[in-house]
Order: structure tokens, then sequence, then C-alpha cells
């Protein structure tokens, strides 16, 4: 249990804290303590408890039983506002900043009297400037936050919290989104803030950063507080040993001679949709019996990619070519007939329809086909039996093929897509995050499959936000960024800093003026 | 306060919460029955006598079921897949029209092939005025619910100019109303001497098709994919715009036949009053029966029952029917809570 400060008390105290949702308990009897001027890391899966916990302390949600203290004064649950005037800040994953408001109007947002005569906004202009020069956190007050990149944003999320006087902060998964770079400047940002004594809760599941930035890391398995180590008496295996319950081991990579291009895209541009970055005359090719791996700040095109290949987006300039032959008229029925398994980045959105039913949603990209459908009419028991066949060969933990998917977890959910694209043996697969938000057991899994798809011969396009992940599968890794793709890269030869370099955009004007990015 | 979601709702609750919503709706009737000047129980009981009380009240109330049986399901095939057809109203009067326009004598067929022409009319007449809205939907992203809407004025004014000019009936002493249909376009009694005619029958095998082809189709699969989640029909390949075309023109088509059948079943002609709103209705009718065309059926039966028992009540005990109307608007209120408390758990914390 927490070691006891003798001068001054922790700064924050969670004490016993159970929370169930119904036969789930999230939160079971977890006692943790920040000092000032300490940060520790909260070390989880998906699904350990995390979040629960954080939305206690905000209250979000109420306590079953349990305690928090914050400065030394109980905290009243189930105020959202209490947790934020006593001084916590929090920096959600999702940002929650206003687009079309200035960086300024942002922070100065909901800390004024609503029904105040006048706005100090000079006052508040000089404590954004003296908050940005005091922890490095550059950003223009002006500017739009719509306008702004992702690492900009976050940036004015914490300084939003640091407006609001926060002398605790919470990060909820901040490295994501970032580059390796960026996440440098923001550890390094964070160390000023603890210097000034400021409390930092550092929620992540990238051990290395774990052990970059904390002091005392807490982990967390399934709702439960499995022990509470100083970073200086462990290292990142003892941790992932107790994160998951069971010693784990990278996935084994056999090598392999990569076979034919059997996806071909050359100088292929797709136009920006609302969110979704475009592409701007992309040459990839995808080979038989290779991982390709597109790494990449997210945002920055991987959406226009993974839909151009779903057949969801039609190019607005190049080709596209299969198995050497080029086609015209993309659209997902060209895509699902040259056999793409498509694997979507949003299972909950776009991979399922959650009213289903697991057999309705096993047949969704081949409803129309024999055995499951003729001249019209549905058969549902060639359709049951093709869901239960995936159910068992896939491992989908589940009541039964007519249990509505909506009741599955992520990573059975993900098991039946991953069952419902695979049974046909295909030969180019597009898996777009698949494995964000799954467990160990499901991630082992799902991995597993796309490298024995691989081995048989597959050609396998893998994104990933996981520079991790990218670097442990990918035969051969590609860089997006801004909607441009940088050469490929052979496994091994480029270091996360050399990757990271490319993600920002750097290396492609030398690319272009080398004669185009067919130099590859 | 938030509410928990039920996995498996227990019997008590699913049978429970209906009837007490259907409790809630009586009292609620009887006391404005009651503000009305008359004794609540006794008005319940004409209610209940008026609407089932008789063979001749029980058929008067499934002669009233048949239209709101097919602009009910129309509604429910189109807010399945997410069209917000709200005008099924101009549907059903291009589907009267219809059969007006064929049934007055300028067909001379027998009736076996005279009524399936008609009904074949109305449909397609049915259909095209839920089309077009369709395709301005799919085609350019305008409001159905506003297209729909302002179509059944159109279609009114349409139809009352038609009646005040060519389609007036000459011998209708200057009434507005249309020539009566000849005596091989009326659709015959189920059973003779009884009121009850085949249109009844006809939307039960209508509502029967809907049932068969939503869950044993592919076309259903789609409509049902389309409107449950359209982002992933369109992921994995289903065209979506074609089938919310597809959905109209069903949808157009079954709010046709209550018009087709109104005018050949019970009216013999066309008038402006030929639908008390039947195509409104029909939006209570689906929203009732959760959108399952089978509980369509019941939903419109117990509609058109209280319809019919509160007009009866209300001349037998001197209230006004417009309490109908608010039992109506009260019981689809209470039914909609009703099963959403058999799904979901209120937690006040």
């Amino acid at each position: 249990m927490p070691p006891r400060e003798q001068a001054q008390g922790p700064v924050l105290r969670l004490d016993g804290i159970t929370k169930r949702f119904g036969r789930l308990v999230a939160n079971d009897a977890i006692s943790l303590s920040l000092h000032g001027g300490e940060v520790i890391a909260l070390l989880g899966e998906n699904g350990a408890g995390k979040t629960t916990l954080m939305n206690i302390l905000f209250g979000h949600y109420t306590a079953d039983s349990g305690s928090v203290e914050l400065f030394g004064q109980a905290l009243p649950q189930g105020n959202p506002r209490a947790a934020l005037a006593a001084g916590v800040g929090m920096v959600h994953q999702h940002f929650t900043l206003a687009d079309n408001l200035s960086v300024l109007d942002n922070l100065v947002l909901g800390t004024q009297p609503l029904w105040g005569a006048r706005l100090d906004m000079a006052g508040a202009r000089a404590k954004l400037a003296r908050l940005a020069q005091d922890f490095g956190l550059a950003v223009d007050p002006d500017a739009r936050v719509g306008t702004l990149s992702v690492g900009e944003r976050q940036r004015v999320e914490i300084l939003k919290a640091l407006y609001r006087d926060a002398r605790i902060l919470i990060l909820d998964e901040p490295t994501a989104v970032l580059t390796p770079q960026q996440a440098d400047a923001l550890f390094a940002a964070l160390r000023k803030m603890v210097a000034q004594g400021l409390s930092i809760i550092f929620i992540s599941h990238k051990l290395h950063e774990v052990m970059a930035i904390a002091s005392r890391v807490v982990v967390l398995r399934h709702g439960k507080l499995m022990g509470e180590v100083a970073v200086t008496d462990t290292d990142p295996r003892a941790l992932a040993e107790m994160m998951v319950g069971d010693s784990i081991s990278p996935p084994e990579v056999r090598a392999m001679t990569p076979g034919p291009a059997l996806l071909e895209l050359r100088a292929v541009s797709t136009p920006d949709r609302g969110n979704v970055r475009g592409l701007h005359r992309v040459d990839l090719s995808l080979r038989a019996g290779t991982i390709t791996g597109l790494a990449g700040v997210s945002g920055n095109g991987q959406a226009g990619l993974a839909d151009l290949i779903a057949g969801t987006e039609r190019p607005s300039g190049g080709e596209i070519r299969l198995h050497g032959t080029v086609h015209a008229h993309w659209s997902v029925t060209k895509a699902l007939r040259a056999g793409i398994a498509r694997i979507p980045e949003d299972r909950h959105k776009t991979g399922t329809i959650a009213d289903f039913t697991l057999t309705e949603n096993a047949i969704l990209e081949r409803y129309r086909d024999a055995p499951f459908a003729r001249r019209g009419w549905m058969d549902w028991r060639a359709a049951r039996a093709f869901a239960e066949s995936v159910i068992r060969s896939y491992d989908v933990r589940c009541p039964g093929p007519e249990t509505r998917i909506r009741l599955l977890s992520g990573g059975n959910m993900q098991k039946l897509i991953l069952g419902r694209v695979m049974e046909t043996g295909p030969q180019i697969i597009l898996a777009n995050q698949p494995v964000r938000g799954l467990d160990i057991g499901a991630i082992t899994f799902v991995q597993g499959q796309l490298l024995a798809a691989r081995d048989r011969g597959a050609a396998v396009l893998l994104i990933s936000e996981d520079l991790d992940e990218i670097q442990t599968l990918s035969d051969v890794i590609h860089v997006i960024s801004e909607g441009r793709l940088s050469p490929p890269f052979a496994r091994g030869s480029m270091s996360a800093g050399d990757l990271g370099r490319w993600m920002v955009g750097e290396g492609y004007a030398r690319e272009n003026m080398a004669g185009g990015q067919d130099a590859a | 306060m938030r509410l928990e979601a039920i996995d498996r709702p227990s019997a008590l609750r699913l049978i429970g919460f209906p009837v007490a919503a259907l409790a809630l709706t009586v009292v609620l009737g009887s006391s404005l029955a009651m503000l009305a000047g008359a004794n609540p129980f006794q008005t319940l009981g004409l209610i209940l006598r008026g609407a089932a009380g008789s063979k001749f009240a029980l058929l008067e109330t499934l002669n009233r079921a048949t239209p709101l049986v097919f602009t009910g399901l129309a509604v429910a095939v189109a807010f399945r897949a997410r069209l917000w057809n709200i005008g099924a109203e101009a549907q059903l009067y291009a589907g009267a029209l219809m059969a007006v326009l064929l049934g007055t004598g300028w067909l001379g067929w027998p009736p076996g092939f005279l009524l399936p022409a008609m009904a074949g009319a109305a449909m397609l007449a049915g259909a095209l005025v839920l089309l077009a809205p369709a395709i301005l939907k799919t085609r350019f992203g305008v409001d159905e619910v506003v297209t729909t809407l302002l179509f059944n004025f159109i279609m009114l004014l349409f139809i009352s100019m038609l009646l005040e000019g060519p389609l007036k009936d000459p011998m209708g002493m200057g009434w507005p109303q249309s020539s009566r249909l000849i005596p091989d376009a009326r659709l015959p009694r189920i059973v003779e001497g009884l009121r009850l005619h085949w249109g009844f029958a006809f939307a039960l095998i209508a509502a029967a098709v809907v049932w068969a082809l939503q869950s044993r189709t592919t076309l259903g699969y789609e409509m049902r994919a389309v409107g449950q989640n359209r982002q992933a029909a369109e992921f994995a390949g289903i065209p979506v715009d074609r089938v919310i075309l597809k959905t109209a023109l069903l949808s157009g088509g079954l709010a046709a036949l209550a018009g087709f059948s109104e005018v050949a079943g019970l009216r013999g002609n066309l008038t402006l009053d030929l639908s008390p709103g039947f195509g409104y209705t029909g939006i209570i009718v689906a929203m009732l029966a959760l959108l399952n065309p089978i509980g369509v059926v019941v939903s419109a039966i117990f509609v058109a029952g209280v319809f019919v028992g509160a007009d009866s009540m209300s001349r037998a005990a001197g209230v006004p029917t417009y309490i109908a109307n608010i039992m109506l608007a009260t019981a689809l209120l209470t039914m909609v809570l009703a099963i959403s408390l058999t799904r979901y758990r209120v937690r006040w914390d």
C-alpha cells in the first residue's frame, strides 16, 4: 500500500473505491494516493477500470463504496464541478474544444460568470502568455482551434486545465495522437509542471512511456489493483506481466520471400471529405506474403486510403491494379468480388450493425450470394450454420448466433468480423486499427491471424497509430503524412525517430525533387 | 436519473407495463369523460360495448381497422428503413383516385380483372407519389419529413380541384364528390349481409407479405440494415440509395391500397372526407406496433376500436368525440413509455 509521506499529506487520496455495473466490477476496492510534484502512471489494458476510476474522481459516476479526498478535504460524490473547483484538470483522449473558437476563447469559455457584464480578455491573454512561457507550451492565442494540428490542440487542452488553476492534471492516453518527437516535447512540458509542484496522473498502456515519465506506477487489471511499484524497482517486462497477468511474448514473425504485387495503387489521389483527408498521388504496392504497415499520426490520410481500398471511396486520379489488371469504376462490390478482406477501423459504426444478430452480421458482406440467398430469398439456415462455424473457429464468446451483436465485447465483435472476412481465405487483407481497444488475449489472436494469412501468401495492409505494433508486425513500412505516402522502408531499416520525422512531413519534399515518389 | 438496459426482460415486465399503460389510458380517458359530465364507469363500458360488444360493433371496428392496417404497414416499412414517410395521407388519396378513374365505367372488364387492375394502378400511383420525395432525399438530401408532409396538402387540394371539376358527379346535386363505382368495381363483402368487406382480408394478407418480405428476403435484409446503420450498410456494399427508393415504392403502394379499399370496399365514391387522417393515424399504429408488420394488425384493430368505441360512447353518453383522439394520444404516449420500460430500468442516482 502507498507509503505515507510524513511532512505533507497526499494531494489526492482514493480510498477503497468500488464500482459495479451490473455483474461487472469495474473498480474493486481501489486505493491510491498522489503527492505534490509527483507523476504516477495508471497502467492497465482497455477495460481494466482506469477510465471508470477517473470518472468517479470527476463525479461522472458515483462509487458504490469508498471515498475521494482532495488536498485533505473529502470530495462530494457525483458532482462534476467539485473536482474542477478543487483544482483537478483532465485532458481527455478525445479533445473537448470548440473548433470554431479561438484558443483564447476556448480557455475563457466556462470560466466567466454567465451574467457578467464584461469579459476580462486582456487578463486572460496575459495569463495564457504566462502559462505558455512557464511550461513551454507555445500556441497562438488568436488561432482558431479548428485550424490547429492535433499536437497543438492537445497543448490547448493542457493549457485549459492550467488556466483553471489545476494543481492535479490527469492525462488520458496523451501520446496516442502524437509522433515520437511530439511525445518527447509533451514530456518536457510535463516535467516543468512537476518541477513547479503540480501532480500528474498519466494514464497509458505504453510501457516505455510510463517508464520515462512516471515515478510510480499503479497497475490495474480487471478492475483490481494489481500493485504499485516505483519505476526504479521495475522494468517494462515486469510491468507487462503485472498488467496482463501472464508472461507475454511478442508474436513470432517468420522470414518470408515477398511474392508478386497483388494490389497496386499508381499515383492515386482522392478528394478530401470533411474530416477525412484525401490522398495525394499515392503509390503503394501490396505484395503476396507481406504485411505492409502504414504508420502516421491519425488524420493524415489513413482513413482515405482505407476507404479507397475498401471500395467506399473512388480515386479522383491514378489507377488501381488488382492482380495486374486496372480497375475502373471502383466500388465496394468490386472490392468484395476481388476478394479483399476488409477489417474496418470502427467495428461499432462501420463493421457491424448493433441490433442485428451475430448471424445477420456474419453475412453482411455476402447476403446476396449463395448459399445465404437464392433468387432474393434468404436461407437463414445456411447463414446460421456459417455464423456457428465462425463462432467456433474464431472463438467468439457469445450466448449463441441469435444474440444481438451489441451485447458482445469489442474483442468478440472483432473476432466475428475477422471470421466473416477470413473464412474465404482472402488474398488481400485491409486491417485498419485491427487491435485498437482490445485486451491482450484478443490482440494476440487477431495479430496471429494476420500473420498466418501472410504466411499462406496473402498481402496485408496494416494501418495503425501504434508504432510498436507497426514495427513488430510489418515487413515493409510506409509513413503517411498529409495524404502523401513515404517510400517503402524494409523491416528494421528505420528507427522510431526516423519514422517520426516522416510522420511530421519531413522527407517528402526531397523525395519529390528527386523525381517523384516512384523513385522508391 | 439514467436508464439501464435489461438483457432479458422478465415476463412480468413484458406484460405488466403495457397493461398498466392501457389502464392509465382508460383512467385518463374516463376522467375526461367525467369532466364532460358523464359517469366514467359507464363511459368505459360504452366504449368497450361500442367497439366490440356486438357482432355489428366488432365488424365495424374491423372495417375501420382496414385502412389503418395499410397505412400502418406503409409507415412501418418506411420507418424501418429510416425513410420518414409522413405522407401516407397523400398516397392514400392517390390510390383512391386511381380506383375511381378505373372503376367508374371507363374500364369495362369483369371484376376478376378490373379489381386487380384498380389495385395495381392504385399501388403504382401511391408509389410514384412517394418516389418523388425519396429521389429528392437520395439525390439532393432534401428532408423527406417536410416534402412528404407538404405533399399531403398538395394532393388534397388536387383532389378537391378534380372533384369540383372533371371528376364531379353529374348526378351529385352539386356536392364535391365523384361518380359512383360500377358494381363490378366494388370489393364484395366477406359474408353476405354484413358490412365487412374483402379489404380487411387483403390487409391481413398484406401484413403477412410484408412480414415475409422483411424477414425472409434480401430486400428486407437490406431495408433493415439501411435503417439500423446506414454507414455499415454502405460499407458492406448495400446500395443504400436504391434500397431507399425501393422502400419508398413499397411504402407508397401500401398506403395507396388503403385508399383503394376504402373506395372500392366501403364508400363507392371519392369525397374529400374519405380519410379522417388515416395516413397520420398510420404513424401511431406503426409506432404502437414497434414497426412489426404483424403487430400493425393488432395495433390497427386496437386504434380502430378506440375510435369506433368512443364514437358510439359519445353518441350514447352525449360527450364530445374528441375524447377518442385524446385517448389515442394518451395510449400512444403511455405505450411508448411502457415499451421502453420493458427494456430499460430507471435508476435514480
